[in-house]
């Protein structure tokens, strides 16, 4: 397994020990109060990691509040986990690797495997001691914002990964069924490929093997040898494919495009193709 | 505390694919519910007994497909 991912027997193994953390991170921001791995720390991504004024990630000085008040510093060990096949446990991941913390981690099937498995939950809100964090950055050779995304799209600079259902892609829907619809046009980056993020994962959530992903994007001209940007539609999808091309593959060159299609489908006189 | 009664299942509702998983922890029974592809929760509900929770779940599922456009090609 690749050093970035633990299993559910590793947390259920480690959770408690002392340079370890364990963050739960959630789209359904309820969930953590239901119940969490015992320990954990629970993450709000709509109002904790992200600034809350502008849209833009976390800034660097709440990230540290943040973190400190989760009793973590730089020499700890995170483990960050989630609903939803860890969306925004990739999130939080993608977020802390710009700010450079060293040594953090995904449990791999998220909370689906963890609740799946009957293990123990807890509802209580784990008592840590503050720590300080410095952090670094942030790395923005991490993150691709939109005019780097209009020249990779017009001269076929880089390859741009569309993560989202094929039914988005295509421009059949402007959201996710059941969920608002947050853009103008639907369709996608002219030049896009499609590879939806849920081809990284089992059915139990767990990420498929290194040979199945190689393959996977392979098949699709993605090799490791060129530039790749991923998006969706606001960019946490978007960080499970950045987490498998970048963290899993090992390519080198890998960005997460967050503004994604609420920035680009929205963006008047903005090319869209549709198959 | 642990999950009982782990259940995950898929049928369609206004057309679109949907999973829903129910478990009960304590004494609430919580049910949410996904739209397949791509795999976004986007209802939930608690219940005293599983079908509470799921006929809550599936209500407030029905009412937010009704409302996902589709578009046909132009």
């Amino acid at each position: 397994m690749a050093d970035v991912l633990v299993t559910t027997d590793w947390v259920a193994q480690h959770a408690k020990d002392a340079d370890v953390r364990i963050v739960e991170v959630d789209v359904d921001t309820t969930a953590y109060d239901q119940g969490h791995v015992p320990g954990a720390a629970g993450w709000n991504w709509t109002t904790e990691l992200c600034d809350t004024l502008v849209r833009d990630i976390i800034p660097i000085k709440k990230l540290e509040d943040l973190l400190g008040k989760s009793g973590i510093d730089n020499k700890t060990t995170i483990v960050l986990y989630g609903d939803n096949n860890n969306w925004f446990a990739a999130w939080a991941f993608w977020q802390l690797k710009m700010y450079g913390h060293a040594n953090v981690k995904i449990m791999d099937g998220g909370r689906k495997k963890w609740v799946a498995e009957s293990r123990e939950l807890s509802t209580d809100k784990p008592n840590v001691s503050p720590k300080t964090y410095k952090a670094t950055g942030p790395d923005t050779s991490l993150r691709a914002f939109l005019p780097e995304v209009q020249q990779a799209s017009a001269g076929r600079k880089a390859a741009l990964v569309d993560v989202r259902s094929p039914a988005e892609f295509t421009g059949e829907i402007l959201a996710p069924p059941g969920l608002p619809e947050t853009c103008q046009r639907g369709g996608h980056i002219p030049g896009a490929k499609s590879i939806p993020w849920g081809k990284n994962c089992n059915d139990d959530g767990t990420f498929k093997s290194l040979d199945e992903l190689k393959k996977l994007y392979a098949d699709q001209g993605i090799k490791g040898d060129g530039p790749v940007i991923a998006y969706c539609r606001i960019g946490e999808r978007s960080s499970i494919t950045w987490f498998v091309l970048k963290h899993l593959l090992g390519f080198q060159n890998v960005k997460n495009y967050d503004g994604s299609w609420t920035e680009w489908g929205n963006l008047v006189g903005a090319p869209v193709e549709k198959p | 505390m642990k999950a009982e009664g782990y259940n995950r299942r898929r049928q369609d509702l206004r057309g679109w694919p949907i999973e829903i998983e129910t478990y009960k922890l304590g004494d609430v029974y919580y049910c949410s519910i996904n739209n397949v592809d791509p795999g976004a929760r986007f209802a939930r509900a608690e219940g005293s007994t599983r079908e509470d929770a799921e006929t809550r779940a599936l209500e407030k599922a029905d009412r937010y497909l009704s409302q996902t456009r589709r578009f046909t090609a132009t």
